[in-house]
């Protein structure tokens, strides 16, 4: 099985999409990506199936969390995603000791909305 | 009742057992095939005498010397039942020439005597098609610097075979010690490789699998006598295999078991299209695990490695020769890849369901 | 564009550098840490990079229940088997085309004359039925989530009336909350399957994390997705946190592919079932809802197995424990030996997921 390579969707066709993976074309379904896809974005492919369109932003910006840590400062990277600084990413981190949960994260949603990008999921 | 397929070890139910996809793929149900039907009946049981390489070695083929000490036959033979006839980079005619020269290039017989060319097709095969695999022939024996010297036709009916099915069998001649087997690697030799790996299967699975026109994904067919004369005029080289079914991986598995060694390779080093590594990354196929029917292994003495190198790189089908890697004493006959993060195993692929893929 | 991006989670310096991070955790949590995983990919990733030779010494990373060809059980090959025998073409994905039943896999028929088509996709198995109006399809469906959702989306769709699904799709999260209460494991973080949670979504994981107080970290597959997934799960562990965390946003969000669930649970519901050596998992299974019986293979068809006597070695496959994250391959005696990719006893030696597959081609141990 191919399992969940990026590509570019190229030519859509009803339900199914011509995607590039890396130079190379393929046939992808597009009735479980759970979103509008348009030529020129990037899907999830598995098993032949698109099962998520991936913002270009969102690479970049994990890229930018990777290079953070390679600085060996965590705070930097969360100021670059400008997140509050209990809480590095995207999940919730209730903590074990107490029972007490810290409120639920933003949605990444609203996360890329501060960051200032168009996508919306 | 055993559970297990392609069991060649079990001497009971032999009845139940038949011929797989796996049997034909190169690799260890392959081997056991061999030994069983072939190596079993006609091995010569005697020590072989010097220079002399018989059926137990399976080597790419056969050394016999000459009673006159002049030297020894080189000898081997190939059938070509690839599918689709006729691929990107090439066809089965353009393969069965490149195939058998290279077998023999690659036992240090670089200036083949002559090929034979057997043909069965079947009837109905147009005419025209017939004749386009026999100008892709043409061109590869000009490119070898061979000739088709005898061959055998015959014509079957259309439900009897899928053809053009075609063999080749080549003759050449090394001077004393001057045939090289697949079986000579010592520990500190280099492991050089003469191009890209993966192209040829990976070419045609993704062709198969109706890849479009977005890839450069063409098959590597080619004769290489040639390059590999320029290699051993500039050094020692100590081994010598053609990576064809069961790719880059079996060839090293099986030079470093037959020669007594392990293998360090450098996964960043080895040469790889860029397209045929998408589209592998794409199929879940490894390009390492896939034939290539253009490309020499070979191992050279390690003082020589750079000159072998660069005399292959001067040739105009070498430019992306590479060191991939050098044997060692250690883990005898296993390949070690270092991937550039950590360390694990090359191993040979088992028994790929691709069928008939050169 | 994406592939350059992509490559970057491939850089090897990058990935040494988190090494370095990772070493100095584990300096500072003070003992031995034993990660587990649940995903044949991850292990995948993990055994062709290399990566346990980076890890630092006390940190563990294992396998859990995350093959899901290996954990399809022996009766629901020779199921497909027989359909086989009988007539039907059967489609299958490439990985379950060699796993022994009691009396011999797909591959097995297929070489005595039966019909099976190794297929990519679910769509490919439709086609095939479109193709050929005057014979049965039957779809082996196997595979966890992310390939159910798929399946769900043809049957949705309305495929020809010669199709038909034979279900064996997993559902993972039951598993691994059968894995967390086993006595003998003592799991202090998990590595979920980023795939698997494009389409679940990581929201599931919260009750998990709560009753277990165990963290959990969603990765990626490339080199350095795997790293930092596990850098999270010990940063957690340094600070006795459980946190749930999504380390693979680029595909991973909190509620998932809500079209995709949707599709799914129109389609299936769970039931409990046997895994692979890994005795009744409750709600595990993935079997078809009555709307779309009609398309169950197991009831379309009069399915007569032969079930053979179980081979003794068998007896010794410590497939279930692997499975289960209390062995490694390793540990098996037959590994290597009586049981290889070319002559399989247990399906974790067959398919690409398995981890003793995986290690028999890769090393498996960290010191190569």
């Amino acid at each position: 099985m191919c399992l969940g390579i990026p590509g570019e969707i190229l030519e859509i066709n009803g339900d199914e999409a011509r995607a590039e993976f890396w130079n190379v074309e393929k046939t992808v379904r597009l009735d479980i990506v759970g979103d509008t896809v348009e030529e020129g974005d990037y899907v999830l492919n598995h098993a032949g199936f698109a099962i998520r369109k991936i913002p270009e932003s969102e690479v970049e910006e994990t890229l930018e969390i990777y290079e953070s840590f390679l600085e060996g400062d965590e705070d930097e990277a969360l100021e670059e995603l400008g997140a509050e600084d209990a809480v590095l990413e995207f999940g919730d981190r209730p903590t074990a000791v107490d029972g007490e949960r810290q409120p639920v994260t933003a949605d990444p949603g609203d996360r890329r909305s501060r960051e200032g990008s168009d996508d919306e999921q | 009742m055993e559970n297990r397929i392609s069991n060649m070890n079990d001497s009971d139910d032999s009845n139940d057992e038949v011929v797989t996809l796996a049997h034909g793929a190169g690799a260890g149900s392959m081997r056991a095939l061999i030994d069983d039907l072939a190596v079993s009946r006609f091995a010569d049981e005697d020590e072989p005498a010097a220079d002399e390489v018989g059926l137990a070695a399976l080597d790419d083929g056969s050394v016999h010397p000459l009673e006159s000490g002049d030297g020894s036959v080189v000898h081997t033979t190939d059938s070509h039942v690839v599918s689709p006839p006729v691929f990107p980079g090439g066809d089965v005619g353009r393969l069965a020439v490149a195939g058998t020269v290279n077998d023999l290039a690659v036992m240090g017989a670089t200036d083949p005597l002559g090929l034979t060319c057997s043909l069965i097709v079947q009837e109905g095969y147009p005419m025209s098609k017939l004749e386009s695999v026999f100008e892709s022939m043409q061109t590869a024996c000009e490119e070898a610097g061979v000739r088709i010297t005898t061959g055998d036709t015959k014509v079957m009916r259309s439900d009897e075979v899928d053809g053009p099915v075609i063999n080749t069998a080549g003759v050449g001649v090394v001077p004393p010690g001057g045939a090289v087997t697949d079986a000579g690697l010592s520990p500190g030799d280099a492991v050089i490789v003469s191009g890209t790996v993966g192209d040829h299967g990976i070419a045609l699975l993704s062709e198969r699998e109706g890849f479009g026109f977005g890839g450069d994904l063409e098959s590597d067919v080619a004769p290489v006598n040639d390059l590999v004369r320029a290699a051993m005029d500039a050094g020692s080289v100590t081994a010598m295999k053609d990576p064809t079914r069961g790719g880059l991986a079996t060839t090293l598995n099986e030079i470093a078991e037959k020669s007594g060694v392990g293998l360090e390779l450098d996964e960043q080093s080895i040469p790889i299209d860029d397209a045929i590594a998408s589209a592998g990354e794409v199929l879940g196929i490894d390009p390492l695990s896939v034939a290539n029917e253009g490309k020499a292994v070979l191992g050279v003495d390690a003082d020589d490695a750079d000159a072998v190198l660069e005399a292959i790189r001067a040739h105009p089908t070498g430019s992306d020769a590479a060191i991939v890697g050098h044997a060692t004493a250690d883990h005898t006959g296993r390949v070690v890849l270092d991937t550039g993060f950590g360390r694990r195993y090359l191993s040979e692929p088992e028994g790929e369901v691709l069928p008939r893929i050169c | 564009m994406s592939s350059e991006t992509d490559l970057q989670f491939r850089d090897p310096d990058a990935a040494h550098e988190l090494a370095d991070r990772l070493a100095a955790l584990m300096d500072d949590i003070g003992e031995s840490v034993s990660l587990m995983h649940v995903c044949g990919s991850h292990e995948q990733a993990i055994a062709k990079f290399g990566l346990r030779s980076m890890l630092p010494d006390g940190l563990s990373i294992r396998m859990g229940p995350g093959c899901p060809v290996c954990v399809t059980n022996m009766p629901e090959v020779d199921d497909a088997v027989a359909l086989a025998e009988q007539g039907a073409i059967v489609a299958t994905y490439g990985d379950m085309y060699r796993v022994p039943g009691t009396e011999g896999s797909l591959a097995d028929a297929s070489a005595a004359g039966a019909d099976v088509e190794i297929v990519y996709s679910a769509s490919e198995a439709v086609e095939l039925a479109a193709d050929n109006p005057g014979r049965e399809v039957v779809f082996f469906a196997t595979g966890f989530e992310t390939t159910a959702a798929p399946t769900a989306a043809i049957l949705a769709g309305g495929p020809p009336k010669n199709f038909s699904i034979l279900s064996a799709h997993k559902y993972v999260p039951p598993a691994m909350e059968v894995v967390a209460e086993l006595p003998d494991t003592d799991i202090d973080g998990f590595l979920a399957a980023g795939h698997a949670a494009t389409i679940t979504g990581y929201g599931l994981f919260e009750e998990f994390v709560d009753q277990y107080e165990t963290p959990v970290v969603v990765g990626g597959f490339e080199p350095l997705d795997v790293l930092l997934g596990v850098e999270r799960l010990l940063e957690n562990i340094r600070d006795g946190e459980a946190g749930l965390e999504n380390a693979y946003p680029r595909c991973v969000s909190r509620e998932g592919n809500t079209a995709a669930l949707e599709t799914m649970w129109d389609v299936f519901e769970t039931t409990s079932g046997e895994w692979r050596g890994i005795a009744e998992i409750p709600d595990a299974n993935l079997v078809l809802r009555e709307e779309y019986a009609e398309y169950d293979a197991r009831t379309r068809f009069d399915v007569d197995p032969a079930v053979g006597d179980s081979d003794p070695l068998t007896e010794q496959c410590l497939c279930g424990d692997i499975m289960a994250g209390t062995a490694d391959p390793d540990d098996c005696d037959l590994f290597g030996e009586e049981c290889t990719p070319g002559n399989p006893v247990g399906a974790c030696m067959v398919s690409s997921e398995g981890p003793c597959k995986i290690w028999q081609e890769y090393g498996g141990k960290p010191d190569l």
